[in-house]
């Protein structure tokens, strides 16, 4: 095991090339939903169960198939009233189980990326052939169902192998949203290819906020602005990206409606936003900055 | 190092489901409902009336409530019982001033234990729902089916008995079932069950002895979650409560009705401290036309009456 995971040089946030966005926006501003299909009885990983009660675990699973029946239709609709197109990142076994759901993205003019076949298949413990497997099924999938070629990748449930990064960049995807190291896109050193990592977020990911830090749906709306106003501030500089991963089964539950459309609202009516997919934000950063950045980041010191 | 060769194999990846319990249907594409007098919401009130033993042996998990010291945990008994002693008289009051009833989920060991408790539910009109046997005897995959099928005649005969109701409704113990749960459930008369969180509308589900429907209760509309697992304040609470109404009731109309269901434990929610947030947002839910108190078995009629054959 490394002591590094080495995808990155030292770039201190405070002497980078300046970043400018399409139009002088300050923040290139996406929205991620999470579409996933989670099985109720998935062969089981190593490494770590899927369902944290004995199977079946009907509660869990239930929950979150909410999403896919109720929640992400409303989601839906609150993207449409804020103008904002989502980035999906896609469980691809979705296209087969639920195609109405790709369907309604891809009228939307919704970018596809892969979060893996199902968020019950986790990668750690493949082999190179068989994590080769999973992520040519995802590109043939998202081909086969929304003809969009595959540029983005989050691991199915955050679940990696070392060679993860290296796979993906090699097997032409421009753009990871696995590392959480800065507000900015960043190269990501692969063996092959010209790969970036796109902030993603945990802090302002439902998930996060709603099943681990346990917060109010008033108060995710507060985080949301907080964090943007901030962001809106620093871009003036060079500039910054915002994303908000989302889950429907989360945030399409009524009673959390409301604060999130409130928050989404706010930032949408800003001038000087870029509301842009995952994909527009990398192919500007790899074409404009990628090798400014990477020329310009210091190499980093072996810790003794 | 690799995985197994099934680990890369989906033979259920097909359209649908990964199982056959019930069929692949969203919302917005449904038939419509009509709850009739130009209702818009129906209003489904479950206060869980519930005993956890105080030998618990909390397999194969503890639930919510469950005894946490070493034996004898007499602080959480007690607070667990205090729900049946005290709070649960403090929904009542609170749904009464607004003339609203409500579906008890009843453990049938609390009815044999206070008779007087399951009189006072009757006595208001309230539906009881077959909440198990108590806290202690959760439904799960490792249980024989004639175990089960025991466990479950067992509870619904007593609260049959003490009820003098139908008992048409089910909520398994911490919503924890086996993969047999609902077929034996129809099996002995049972029309709905309350453990599935995947819908805000009841939805039909198949089982080895014919049709049954799910019911949304909720996990999230619950005080338990909000006031105990997520230390939410009691504003919060309330606000929770309210939004979640706010956006069914925009959704609703006399064509197309909602159900907002909301899950109360009298341990927390009968606590002096809180009631007074259910009191305000039950106000608030009650100031509106078109919101309709029902019971679980009075929603599931209506909505069946309305479903195209």
């Amino acid at each position: 095991m490394k002591r590094d995971p080495n995808f990155y040089d030292y770039l201190p946030y405070d002497a980078r090339p300046k970043i400018e966005w399409p139009n002088g926006a300050r923040v290139a501003f996406w929205v991620a939903p999470n579409v996933e299909f989670y099985e109720l009885n998935p062969p089981r990983n190593p490494s770590r169960a899927a369902w944290s009660r004995p199977a079946p675990d009907i509660q869990n699973y239930s929950y979150r198939d909410y999403g896919n029946r109720v929640g992400f239709w409303r989601m839906l609709d609150v993207m449409k009233r804020c103008g904002m197109r989502g980035s999906v990142s896609l469980n691809v076994a979705m296209c087969e189980h639920h195609p109405e759901v790709i369907a309604a993205c891809a009228e939307n003019h919704w970018e596809f990326y892969s979060h893996g076949t199902y968020n019950t298949r986790y990668l750690m413990g493949m082999d190179e052939a068989q994590e080769r497997a999973v992520i040519q099924d995802s590109i043939d999938t998202i081909r086969k169902h929304t003809g969009q070629k595959l540029d983005g990748w989050l691991a199915p449930a955050l679940t990696y192998t070392d060679r993860t990064m290296d796979l993906v960049a090699e097997m032409g995807l421009t753009y990871v949203c696995d590392l959480f190291h800065d507000d900015q896109p960043g190269p990501v050193k692969t063996a092959k290819g010209k790969l970036a990592s796109i902030p993603y977020s945990l802090e302002m990911n439902d998930t996060i906020v709603y099943n681990v830090n346990q917060v109010s749906p008033r108060r995710y709306g507060d985080i949301i602005k907080r964090q943007f106003d901030r962001l809106y501030r620093e871009g003036e500089k060079s500039g910054t990206v915002m994303c908000i991963p989302l889950h429907p089964y989360l945030i399409g539950q009524p009673y959390r409606l409301a604060a999130f459309e409130e928050a989404l609202q706010y930032i949408t009516s800003h001038d000087k936003v870029w509301l842009a997919t995952g994909r527009e934000i990398a192919e500007h950063f790899n074409t404009h900055y990628y090798d400014a950045f990477a020329k310009a980041a210091h190499a980093v010191g072996e810790a003794p | 190092m690799s995985l197994d060769k099934e680990y890369l194999e989906y033979p259920l990846r097909r359209y649908g489901m990964d199982h056959k319990r019930y069929d692949w249907s969203m919302l917005p594409q449904r038939h419509s409902v009509k709850w009739g007098n130009e209702n818009r919401v129906a209003l489904w009130i479950v206060p869980a009336l519930e005993w956890f033993p105080l030998n618990m042996q909390g397999k194969p998990f503890k639930p919510m409530g469950a005894m946490q010291t070493a034996y004898p945990d007499f602080r959480h008994y007690t607070l667990r019982d205090y729900g049946n002693r005290v709070g649960i008289f403090r929904i009542m009051e609170a749904l009464e001033n607004h003339g609203l009833k409500a579906s008890a989920a009843m453990n049938a060991s609390v009815a044999v234990r206070y008779p007087a408790l399951v009189k006072a539910c009757v006595d208001r009109g309230w539906e009881i729902v077959a909440n198990g046997l108590d806290m202690d005897h959760l439904h799960h995959g490792g249980m024989s089916e004639d175990e089960e099928r025991a466990l479950i005649t067992t509870s619904l005969d007593i609260l049959r008995k003490a009820s003098g109701q139908q008992v048409r409704g089910w909520l398994s113990p911490a919503k924890s079932e086996s993969w047999n749960t609902p077929d034996l459930l129809k099996e002995a008369g049972v029309d709905y069950l309350c453990d599935w969180v995947n819908d805000d509308m009841p939805y039909s589900m198949n089982t080895s002895a014919g049709q049954i429907y799910s019911m949304p209760h909720p996990i999230d509309i619950d005080d338990a979650t909000i006031l105990v697992q997520n230390h939410h304040t009691e504003n919060d609470f309330r606000d929770q409560l309210i939004d979640q109404f706010d956006v069914l009731y925009k959704e609703s109309s006399a064509d197309n009705g909602r159900v907002m269901a909301i899950s109360l434990h009298p341990w927390v929610i009968g606590q002096p401290y809180r009631i007074r947030a259910l009191e305000e947002a039950l106000a608030h839910i009650a100031r509106h036309r078109g919101v309709w108190s029902a019971t679980g078995s009075e929603i599931l009629g209506a909505w069946k009456t309305g479903q195209p054959a």
